[in-house]
């Protein structure tokens, strides 16, 4: 839920990255953060294990700049993928604005990208969301790699509402900063039409 | 049917009667910094010796905090822990919920003490209270009355891609 400050003249979003676990969430919210310029964005917190897994979130609070005069920011939040950390997925899904789904193209993660996006339905669901009604887009990440599922494939599997889809390569930052324009710029949308 | 998500939002005169009375907790709990954040994880207001603090880490992890905790209060059948205390060497964090869905900080060192802090964090909740229930029925009748113009009703697909730019 986006908060407007009408005092401070800010605006909040909240964007969460979803997906499998070593899907890639967490890598993307570090390259954004390397490559945004000091004043525009705060510290990253990660709450993580000692292995660098996600434990309870990443936390990125990004400033874009202003839209009629209203400071606009983005708290960019990871959920953690493994599939026991279920609870902790759902407090991060409280309020959000946008979502981003991470699919880890490997074609042994096929199957956990599909329970993946089941799970995140039936989160948002349990809030009170209906991802089909949210901002939400899908990045193909680890495109690098030789034993990728092919983007067809893909698309059925996981698209099948035809949400922007971007190819990424979060290791090296290709399509990161796409995907994340493209789920901002979904939420600036809503807020334009009221509904948010 | 599912909830409409609506916006949460602050106009000029709550926030100021916000300030005042979390100004006015400083004073009366001796404490360093007060700070208020929404469930969410966004902050709301800072006041106190806020200079040195990333008060927006602060405000997503408070809030982080409060959400582990109201699932540990669930799993063993509770509601909700009203109040969480964290005891440091130097300083102090009292956490509490205002209106149900407004988390208040309060950081103090040994010039107070959690007894005061608790007594006037009490008072000041009351008060807090009624100024979020105002701000509730502000948003909800600006929304019967033909739902509030977005400041956002204007913008252009240009000004979006400017941020990106
Ligand atoms: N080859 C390749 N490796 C990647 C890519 N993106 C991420 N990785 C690697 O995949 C591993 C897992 O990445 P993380 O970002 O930690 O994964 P995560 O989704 O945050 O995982 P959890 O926190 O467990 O949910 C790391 O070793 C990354 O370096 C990519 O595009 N290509
Ligand atoms: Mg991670």
């Amino acid at each position: 839920m986006s908060f407007i400050n009408y005092a401070s003249r800010e605006i909040n979003c909240k964007i969460v990255y979803y997906g499998p676990g070593l899907c890639g969430k967490t890598t993307n919210l570090q390259f954004v953060y390397q490559k945004t310029a000091p004043d525009a964005k705060g510290k990253m917190i990660s709450l993580a294990t000692e292995t660098e897994r996600t434990l309870f979130f990443d936390f990125l609070p990004l400033a874009l700049g202003e839209i009629r005069g209203f400071k606009t920011r983005f708290h960019l939040y990871t959920v953690p993928g493994q599939v026991f950390y279920d609870a902790s997925r759902k407090l991060i899904l409280k309020g959000v604005d946008g979502v981003v789904f991470v699919a880890d193209s490997q074609d042994e993660r096929l199957d956990a990208n599909i329970e993946s996006m089941e799970n995140l339905k039936v989160n948002l669901e349990e809030q009170g969301y209906d991802l089909e009604k949210i901002p939400f887009v899908i990045q193909y990440n680890k495109r690098d790699l030789p034993n990728v599922t092919s983007l067809e494939e893909l698309r059925e599997l996981l698209n099948p509402n035809n949400v922007p889809e971007y190819e990424a390569c979060a290791m090296t930052g290709e399509g990161v900063f796409e995907t994340l324009k493209a789920v901002a710029k979904l939420i600036l949308v809503d807020l334009k039409k009221g509904g948010a | 049917m599912f909830a409409s998500q609506s916006s949460f939002v602050m106009y000029d005169e709550e926030f100021k009667r916000i300030n005042v009375a979390i100004e006015k907790l400083l004073r009366e709990s001796n404490a360093k910094v007060i700070f208020l954040v929404d469930k969410n994880g966004q902050l709301i207001s800072a006041v106190g010796e806020t200079e040195h603090l990333d008060t927006t880490s602060l405000a997503s992890l408070t809030a982080g905090n409060i959400a582990a905790t109201g699932g540990l209060a669930k799993l063993i059948g509770e509601k909700e822990f009203s109040i969480l205390f964290h005891e440091g060497e130097k300083d102090n964090l009292h956490i509490s919920i205002v209106a149900g869905r407004v988390i208040l900080v309060v950081i103090f060192d040994q010039r107070s003490s959690l007894g005061l802090v608790r007594l006037r964090v009490k008072k000041a909740s009351d008060e807090l209270g009624q100024i979020f229930k105002d701000l509730a029925d502000k948003a909800e009748s600006a929304e019967k009355g033909g739902g509030t113009q977005s400041p956002f009703a204007e913008i252009t697909d240009d000004d979006i891609d400017n941020l990106f730019s």
